[in-house]
């Protein structure tokens, strides 16, 4: 059964069920913005949304949000208004903010794929390759640097390079604010969310904002692993917490860099991981830091619902999640290009794990998965165009399944 | 092997130079009496709750102590018992006793206010085995924790691990032969780590990583890579340590790529750093492969050091190596973290037979400076500014002719930096219940409409003054209602957190 079919069933019509079709879809004067904070949020005085969850009882060293179980999180963005939230909500899975109308943020950032896409590397416009892969959303609220390169330190920034690169969205900043401003519906929403006067137009920083709100509103905190750190033993079972203990010894050293609770520093790591055959290697972060200490340097990323993201690494050379974690236990520098000098991070070592051992890891790692704060994808977005993806067909109900599916 | 100091021996010799010219500057000999004279006020204040019951700021405070009262609660295990499980029994506040006899196991403790003592009989320990099979013996993420007594061998990660548990005891365990680490906090505040008797480790016997508040004293620790590395961490004592036939005596370091960027306010006195000799066996690639053997304390991008009243003798290459990121070959780049060693505070120490067969790079320091003798205590390669020395007639140096004169000689003033034991943060139960709701029951239940549970609105109608009614089904729900999926039990969340969850919901109202 399907949320929408518990909406008919239920007769309810709430912001998150929205009312069956009539005429005012062609026009989305039906579309409103929630009054609520989503899920994980208390709604303060000030008509703010701020995050609640039980790290915020516990302290870390320096305030960094770094550590082992019951330690607290990295300071987090969070304070946005429910309407900018949810206009964040509707821009972001609205094709309009492709150059051709066929890709929206959630073509890449998908629903059903952990909020990223199930691809080595992302499909951009005209089917471009995109170079990278798209990490996963969830959580980001917390991280400082964005992109696998760390070249971007905010959500604002870091919108600006898919909406406008020739590879991905290939659109322009002219062009995207001409077609928000020519739409009606934006025009209203955006009044309502930054409480503007009705002659107002759209501008891009109001767009990056209703984004970054957004996004900083994906979280994923309640996994079977949170459950073990507030207390309750039995959230895993013998062959994760022997998996959490090989994670986190000091011959896997896989906490050192994916440290929790977010399961990562948020460091550029070199780690000599080898490019999907055919594939030019990749100096990541040296172009960032014009340091050649850091080619082939890439971010550290959460390992927060990892199980939901395969393929993985940042061009998706290994197919499953077993591949990736034995990808350490291959000795260190084994991958790396026999012309290349690579500043391998001290804790890729050889830790000689059993098969045994990789096989538990991957249990533990299974444990990070949560996606009870699934956003609601609209049913419909004001371009009119099909949200999410037009060019794959698929739908609002299809994308909304996981979210049904989580208990 | 790779030197820590490869540099272009011409960089050097500029350096070096540099050096030489600025000499003729210097004034005459500055004798100054190290047990007179002011005193080093430290880098740490501790907070005002805390100086109440430990004196205040820079006054003389002795801790001895910082994972609160002994627990009253006490179990005992046997050989052939698992410590495991009775960790895993134990509330909160116990002591688990280890009688003599050898165990096989990696014990992980991820809850608070445990202890775990070794009973010590006719000088019979209980060891923990790891047979070079198992990865590490003592993992801890919990708070208050103590570990004392035990003998740890062959182990192939660490003996003791702690990953951010605060308030912390190691003590009086012997660790041989265990991996990478013999004792290894990280991410911790206020730990002591003391009477331990460490040898045989593949990279530092202890290591202080990334924390704050610490206290090493009385250790021996020998036949390692490096013997006490503190890394990454602010106000650290490390102190009446006698370290021998290491590669690397004692290091402060700042590693570049850790999350936390610094290191300052690190003591190290009244050490013995003797014969620290020994041929390095670092892992390829590991931050401490680049040791020079025959380094008596090696100070890297760490700021506000204190060197005093150590005995640093019979060091091949130096008694003392002060250098940054940029002459440290081996190691990577981190924009976000100062690469040099900024204000090393050098004091009394007798350092004697060091240097007598040092490495190119240092003999390259000091023929730039005319003293090519057979010796060399103090070396300093990199920029190190705001740096202090006093008496520093008494060593042969190289590199640091340009330290001012420190303004104190002794750090009399500073017994701890330790905090006194700090009670648990109270979290008022209506709080508990708020975040469980809005972190965990929003996602399915809204006050007025339909998620994936009923609203909000009507869960109230039906338990109105009953918030145990709901707390009870919150452990064991059953399926209602047709047209909703069941829902899945909560009983992970305590007895307590339920009824307060149950309480806050009932007065939801929007």
């Amino acid at each position: 059964m399907t949320a929408r079919s518990f909406c008919r069933a239920f007769g309810l019509a709430v912001a998150l069920c929205l009312p069956s079709v009539s005429r005012v879809h062609a026009t989305g004067a039906d579309i409103t913005l929630s009054a609520h904070c989503p899920p994980g949020f208390e709604l303060t005085a000030r008509g703010a949304c701020e995050l609640r969850t039980f790290y915020q009882f516990y302290d870390s060293l320096e305030n960094r949000g770094l550590g082992g179980t019951r330690t607290a999180l990295p300071p987090h963005r969070d304070g946005f208004t429910p309407r900018q939230i949810d206009l964040g909500r509707y821009l972001f899975f609205d094709p309009l903010l492709s150059g051709d109308g066929t890709l929206s943020c959630a073509s890449c950032h998908r629903p059903d794929r952990g909020l990223a896409d199930g691809r080595p590397r992302s499909i951009g416009i005209h089917g471009r390759d995109a170079g990278r892969a798209a990490p996963t959303l969830w959580n980001v609220a917390f991280l400082k640097r964005f992109f696998w390169d760390a070249r971007a330190d905010s959500l604002e920034a870091q919108a600006q390079g898919p909406l406008y690169s020739p590879r991905e969205m290939g659109n322009d900043p002219t062009r995207l604010l001409a077609s928000l401003n020519g739409n009606a519906t934006y025009r209203r929403l955006f009044r309502e969310a930054f409480q503007q006067a009705s002659d107002a137009s759209i501008t891009g920083p109001q767009v990056y904002t209703a984004l970054t709100a957004f996004e900083v509103s994906l979280i994923s905190l309640n996994s079977r692993y949170d459950r073990y750190v507030h207390g309750y033993d039995a959230a895993l079972n013998e062959r994760e917490i022997q998996g959490l203990n090989v994670f986190r010894s000091f011959v896997a050293r896989c906490s050192e860099c994916h440290t929790p609770p977010l399961f990562t520093n948020e460091q550029v790591a070199v780690i000599g991981v080898p490019e999907p055959k055919g594939r030019p290697f990749d100096v990541g972060a040296e172009n960032t830091f014009h340091s050649e200490k850091l080619k082939g340097g890439f971010k550290v990323p959460t390992l927060r619902n990892i199980a939901l993201t395969a393929p993985y690494m940042h061009s998706g050379t290994f197919a499953t999640l077993r591949e990736a974690v034995n990808f350490y236990n291959q000795g260190r520098g084994h991958a790396v290009p026999k012309n290349l000098h690579l500043y391998l991070h001290w804790h890729i070592t050889d830790p000689h794990l059993t098969d045994a051992e990789v096989d538990r890891v991957v249990d533990f790692l299974r444990t990070l998965t949560d996606e009870t704060f699934m956003p609601q994808v609209p049913a419909r977005v004001p371009s009119g165009l099909a949200p999410v993806d037009a060019r794959t067909k698929r739908t609002a109900s299809a994308a909304v399944a996981p979210a049904v599916r989580r208990r | 092997m790779k030197g820590w100091l490869l540099v272009p021996l011409a960089a050097l010799v500029a350096f070096g130079a540099g050096s030489h010219y600025g000499r003729a500057s210097q004034s005459a000999m500055v004798i100054t009496s190290g047990s007179g004279g002011a005193s080093y006020s430290g880098g740490f204040k501790a907070p005002v709750e805390q100086a109440a019951t430990a004196g205040t700021g820079a006054i003389a405070r002795t801790i001895t102590s910082v994972a609160g009262p002994e627990p009253k609660q006490v179990v005992v295990v046997k050989p052939g018992e698992s410590i495991q499980a009775a960790v895993k029994a134990a509330q909160p506040g116990t002591v688990i006793r280890l009688m003599p006899g050898t165990y096989h196991e990696t014990v992980y403790i991820d809850k608070d206010d445990i202890r775990i003592i070794g009973v010590i009989e006719g000088g019979k320990r209980a060891v923990l085995d790891g047979q070079k099979k198992l990865n590490d013996a003592i993992l801890y993420s919990g708070n208050n924790f103590v570990v004392e007594n035990l003998e740890i061998r062959a182990y192939k990660g660490n003996g003791v691990m702690g990953q951010a548990g605060n308030n912390f005891e190691i003590r009086n365990n012997i660790i041989t032969d265990s991996g990478v680490y013999g004792i290894f906090p990280q991410l911790g505040q206020n730990g002591i780590v003391e009477h331990n008797v460490v040898s045989g480790i593949a990279d530092a016997a202890i290591y202080i990583g990334m924390s704050d508040n610490i206290h090493v004293a009385h250790n021996e620790v020998f036949d390692s890579v490096a013997g006490i590395e503190v890394e990454n961490c602010r106000h650290v004592i490390v102190e009446h340590n006698y370290v021998h036939n290491n590669t690397g005596g004692l290091l402060a370091f700042v590693t570049p790529g850790l999350p936390i960027k610094t290191t300052d306010d690190v003591i190290f006195r009244g050490n013995f750093v003797v014969g620290n000799n020994h041929a390095n066996f670092g892992a390829p690639g590991s931050t401490v492969s680049g040791i020079p053997a025959g380094t008596g304390m090696l100070v890297m991008a760490a700021d506000d050091v204190v060197i005093e009243g150590n005995i640093v003798s019979d060091h091949k290459t130096a008694g003392l190596i002060i250098t940054d990121h940029a002459h440290a070959q081996n190691i990577t780049v981190d924009p976000q973290s100062d690469p040099n060693s900024d204000r090393v505070k050098i004091l009394d120490n007798v350092m004697l037979k060091n240097g007598y067969d040092t490495i190119p790079d240092v003999k390259a320091v000091l023929l730039s400076e005319a003293k090519g003798g057979a010796a060399v205590d103090i070396v300093r390669v990199g920029p190190s500014p705001g740096s202090c020395i006093i008496n520093r007639h008494q060593y042969v140096t190289a590199g640091i002719d340009d330290f001012a004169e420190c303004d104190f000689t002794n750090t009399a003033n500073i017994s701890t930096y330790l905090l006194a034991p700090v009670p648990p943060r109270k979290i008022n139960p209506a709080d508990r219940g708020k975040v469980a709701y809005l972190g965990i029951c929003s996602g399915c239940h809204i006050y007025n409409g339909r998620m994936i549970g009923p609203p909000v609105q009507v869960i109230q109608a039906l338990y109105l003054d009953n918030p145990q009614g709901i707390a009870h089904y919150l452990a064991r729900p059953v399926k209602k209602r047709p047209d909703y999926p069941e829902m899945p039990p909560q009983d992970y969340l305590d007895p307590g957190t339920r009824l307060a969850v149950a309480k806050f919901m009932l007065q939801v109202t929007q």
